[in-house]
């Protein structure tokens, strides 16, 4: 198997691209697909500050590296989610990640600071753990971007990511979702711009810079998320992209040049009719802000290993 | 063909997998590819690290090599 630029040994074969690269040709391959993301989609102006959110997994370490070498000025957020020695084994990778190379990243405990963790969230809310845990996280991007007066939160879903919502939300027709589910959300109303530069790059490929480019990373899944209904549809795609390798990247890029506008007249709550929490000033568009309540009712609540999570079907992976 | 335990026959290619992680011992030579479809696994969803190396499908696994099956997919998004 050779390059397809250099024509030497080729480390990893790219089928939607009918492809293959060896390392260095792999790394410029990976830097061009985030840069023709960035600009196809005006994701980031020359000159602006990012603040990636960085879970010490592959995808959010990959991208603050490509970030950094494609010349931006990205600062990292981290969040202790309290789920056992996952979280513990996560933080370090982050940790190492931004001492090894000088970069500031940020961290915010949910236990220490709001006194509760996603394990006893979901427990308190008798809701599936990704559930908080998505909230807080959204929450918590947005209030820090604010805090430290970033222009744009940078996150790492890939294209399998990307496509597997898409899966789920025309699966079930969750119109309202369609409407959002863009690789730019712009900024207004309290809330910074969302930005999601790895959308060309499959998690294979993002898994395989991280491997070429020396960088370590929480490889285990995270054991909340095992069996979910997102992995699912990820599996679901994957066995077709095995038989028509580009499908995912056809499904979504067509959805977004063709479909996602139709959605647009679904929008929810439109931005003007938002107010701040009374609480954490945070856009809400009622009194108390999701995020708040959620400290209400699971702030406070002691970690109980005997206290069950609701956890989907439990698969074994390699 | 299933992989096949080969402490008897001495060196032998050490495959590590994980979720749950475990380590499993099979004759080389073989290759990726072939390795692979006899773990049932997608391309899509895993990559091959040979003593701390990528190594593509085609790359052929001696005896004595360390490799492991690394997986792609993650939960959350």
């Amino acid at each position: 198997m050779k390059c397809r630029v250099c024509r030497g040994p080729a480390v990893i074969d790219v089928r939607r691209h009918n492809a293959n690269f060896c390392v260095e040709h792999f790394i410029e391959q990976c830097e061009r697909q985030v840069a023709k993301a960035i600009e196809a989609f005006d994701m980031i102006a020359p000159g602006e500050r990012v603040l990636v959110a960085v879970s010490g997994g592959k995808d959010s370490l990959a991208l603050w590296d490509l970030l950094i070498r494609l010349g931006y000025d990205v600062e990292g957020l981290y969040l202790g989610l309290g789920i056992g020695e996952y979280s513990d084994v996560s933080g370090t990778y982050a940790r190492a990640f931004a001492t090894e190379r000088g970069l500031v990243l940020h961290e915010v405990d949910l236990r220490d600071r709001f006194g509760y963790d996603v394990p006893t969230a979901a427990a308190a809310t008798r809701r599936v753990p990704c559930s908080a845990c998505g909230m807080s996280k959204r929450h918590l991007f947005d209030r820090v971007a604010v805090e430290r007066a970033v222009d744009v939160v940078a996150t790492g879903h890939n294209l399998d990511d990307e496509a597997a919502v898409l899966f789920g939300n025309v699966l079930h027709w969750h119109t309202e979702y369609l409407a959002r589910q863009l690789p730019v959300l712009p900024a207004g109303n309290g809330f910074p711009r969302k930005v999601k530069p790895l959308v060309r790059l499959s998690e294979r490929e993002t898994a395989a810079y991280c491997i070429v480019r020396g960088i370590d990373y929480q490889v285990e899944e995270c054991p909340m998320a095992a069996g979910n209904r997102h992995l699912g549809y990820k599996e679901a795609l994957n066995a077709i992209e095995e038989r028509s390798p580009g499908t995912k990247h056809d499904f979504y890029f067509g959805f977004l040049d063709r479909a996602a506008g139709l959605f647009r007249s679904g929008m929810g709550t439109d931005a003007n009719e938002l107010q701040r929490c009374v609480r954490c000033g945070a856009p809400t568009p009622g009194e108390i802000c999701a995020f708040c309540r959620l400290v209400e009712r699971a702030g406070g609540h002691q970690h109980d290993e005997a206290v069950p999570v609701t956890l989907g079907r439990r698969e074994q992976r390699p | 063909m299933p992989a096949v335990p080969a402490r008897r026959w001495g060196p032998a290619v050490i495959v590590r997998l994980r979720n749950p992680n475990r380590t499993v011992e099979v004759r080389g030579p073989r290759s990726v590819a072939k390795l692979l479809n006899e773990f049932g696994l997608a391309r899509e969803a895993v990559l091959v690290v040979r003593n701390g190396e990528l190594v593509p499908g085609d790359a052929i696994l001696a005896d004595a090599d360390e490799v492991e099956l690394r997986p792609v997919i993650s939960g959350g998004a």
